[in-house]
């Protein structure tokens, strides 16, 4: 068996070799499906693991709230709010919170100015606890103190790309910057955390809440988000149950009214990433693996005419000796090696055509080919070649000897 | 015991309504390192004997026992390993391997025997020396001339070391210069204890034969043994 194995795949080389443009274009098909399967799943799997990484990072055991108002409230002028009320509401009666912080954006002035450089950022108010909740960690200086927050002192921490856009000293500590036509003093530089989809992490100012209340006016329509972390023993879904009931009852809500705020995980986020990238590779993996079925017909013929004009050959090796098996393996390997060769060179292109598109698009994520990717693109081309190799095989070794001899 | 036994052997064709009678009770015997000629026009069923003699085609009915074996009731796959250990087979038009090396081509029924490469190599080196082509094993069929073809065919046949060897007109598409050498490679192989079947339509080549059987309308038309055929040519 393994004998046999070795002498057709020796034949079946040299005829593939014998017929090199041909079996080529043979193989066209394969190699097209594969390196499309193998392109679409090395970005997107490159894209799901980066993500994974970056919400892992983010620490899972934070939740974020913020208003919610439906499209149809929206066009009617209504908007939901989160008021600081709420905040104390929750600091005061929600069990399993270890720290919690406000962010209140800055809506109209998002300018930064530090002498001549103007920069637009996501400038937020928020108190010391931000750093715990988000896990941002000083490169230079310190971070919001509780006492700037108190004192409505006009200072700022700012992130790596700010810095950069607004071209300050590598230790931009004591530099002022001009905020809404006030003068901030820097007083610490995060450290950078990178991207997230495109968007950078690092492109934040922080001040302190009270100081961001005071520059936004005396509103009373303020909208802040609720950023918190869980204590070691609470549970995410225990914590937002709770957190659901305070506030539906802090907005008055019926039963039957819909929340009018909304509780973000960084796990939930991440799943519903994960959700459409593997939507997205289900869908594109579909439409794809039509094409190498298509490439697997394409090779079904190659093969039946191969077996045609081969079929004099075929009655030699008869007529010496050759059996049923033999023959049928000669041509069953040779549409295997065809259609394997295919998932093969299909895999280098596909690689190739992935790296290249993450790289050509600025801030994507590297591609990555996962080692599962790789055995389904061999083995579905492997078994695409058997499948469709079958039928002209069958019909070579059926092949009566004195007609397949008497074959001009 | 005969090397080959014949007993009653026809084979009908049906064309349409017509039933042609291409073998119509062939009896016949062959000794071992006989060397015997079947001639006879065409149509008159020397092909379709040959056929039956290599064991591709089977007959309508009668008996046909190969070195004390029945091949009648042999299967398709049985037939092969008859053809590959028992016979050898001389085409006139060659039939080569047209991607296959001389060596290739020689090589190949011991593929089927499920001989290792290297013994397979030296094997075929063995057979091709000894149709003296042993200083162009590496050339593809079309590099070489007809005689050289004919010489690697023969080869082919000869490595199995089969009991009988079958030429169906081995000169047919070869010069007269050509053919004499080949007939002498005949001539030789016989002398070293070969059993040889020639089917040709070519009365100088049977001249060669030791017993010439002439066929007509599917039946032996006349078998006569002329041992000194070679001598008195």
């Amino acid at each position: 068996m393994f004998f046999a194995l070795i002498e057709s795949s020796r034949s079946a080389l040299v005829s593939i070799y014998a017929h090199g443009l041909r079996s080529f274009l043979t193989t066209l098909g394969i190699v097209i499906g594969v390196a499309s399967v193998i392109a679409v799943v090395s970005v997107t799997q490159g894209m799901s693991s980066f993500i994974g990484d970056t919400f892992a990072s983010l620490g899972s055991n934070s939740l974020t709230i913020q208003s919610y108002t439906p499209f149809e409230d929206q066009m009617k002028g209504i908007r939901a709010r989160l008021t600081p009320e709420d905040m104390e509401l929750i600091e005061r009666r929600a069990e399993g919170v270890a720290s919690i912080t406000p962010i209140l954006y800055a809506d109209r002035s998002s300018q930064i100015k530090f002498g001549s450089q103007t920069a637009f950022s996501r400038i937020m108010g928020t108190t010391y606890a931000f750093q715990e909740v988000s896990q941002n960690y000083m490169s230079v200086g310190r971070f919001l103190a509780q006492s700037d927050n108190l004192t409505r002192r006009r200072v700022a921490v700012i992130g790596d790309k700010v810095r950069e856009n607004l071209s300050l000293p590598d230790n931009p500590v004591n530099e002022y910057v001009e905020i809404g036509g006030e003068w901030f003093k820097i007083v610490g530089l995060m450290e950078a955390k990178g991207d997230i989809m495109g968007q950078s992490q690092d492109d934040i100012v922080l001040v302190p809440y009270n100081t961001m209340r005071s520059l936004l006016g005396n509103q009373s329509r303020t909208d802040i988000q609720i950023q918190l972390s869980l204590s070691e023993s609470a549970t995410v879904e225990n914590v937002s149950q709770q957190l659901s009931t305070l506030l539906r009852n802090a907005h008055d809500l019926d039963s039957d009214e819909d929340d009018d705020f909304q509780i973000q995980t960084a796990e939930q986020l991440m799943e519903t990433f994960d959700t459409v990238i593997n939507m997205v590779t289900l869908v594109i993996g579909g439409i794809v693996s039509i094409s190498l079925l298509v490439g697997g017909i394409g090779i079904m013929n190659i093969m039946l005419v191969s077996v045609t004009e081969r079929t004099r050959e075929i009655g030699i090796c008869k007529a010496i000796g050759a059996k049923r098996h033999h023959i049928l393996m000669q041509f069953l390997i040779e549409a295997l090696l065809l259609s394997l060769l295919g998932g093969l060179i299909g895999l280098a292109i596909g690689y190739g055509l992935g790296t290249l598109i993450s790289s050509s698009i600025p801030s994507f994520p590297p591609a990555s080919i996962p080692l599962w990717s790789i055995a389904l693109a061999l083995g579905f081309s492997g078994f695409v070649g058997v499948l469709f190799g079958i039928l002209p095989a069958a019909k070579a070794a059926n092949l009566d000897p004195i007609d397949a001899l008497r074959y001009e | 015991m005969a090397l080959i036994e014949l007993n009653g052997i026809t084979k009908y064709y049906e064309m349409g309504d017509q039933v042609v009678k291409a073998l119509d009770g062939i009896d016949i015997d062959v000794i071992e390192n006989d060397y015997l000629a079947f001639i006879g026009s065409s149509g008159s069923g020397k092909s379709t004997m040959l056929n039956i003699l290599g064991c591709l085609d089977r007959p309508s009915s009668g008996q046909y026992h190969l070195n004390g074996k029945n091949v009648e009731s042999l299967d398709a796959n049985e037939l092969s390993e008859i053809r590959n250990l028992e016979i050898g087979f001389i085409f006139q038009s060659f039939n080569l391997l047209p991607r296959a090396t001389a060596l290739g081509n020689v090589m190949q029924p011991l593929v089927y025997r499920s001989i290792g490469y290297r013994k397979r190599k030296e094997m075929a080196m063995e057979a091709l020396q000894r149709v003296g082509l042993g200083d162009r094993t590496d050339h593809l069929p079309n590099q070489l001339s007809g005689g050289q073809r004919q010489r690697v065919a023969i080869a082919r046949a000869l490595v199995t070391h089969p009991s009988i060897l079958l030429a169906d007109e081995p000169t047919g598409n070869l010069d007269s210069q050509t053919t004499i050498e080949i007939m002498q490679l005949f001539d030789e192989l016989h002398a070293e204890g070969h059993t040889l079947i020639v089917v040709t339509h070519e009365d100088e080549i049977a001249k060669h034969c030791h017993r010439v059987v002439e066929m007509k309308d599917g039946k032996v038309f006349n078998d006569s043994t002329t041992s000194s055929a070679t001598v008195t040519n």
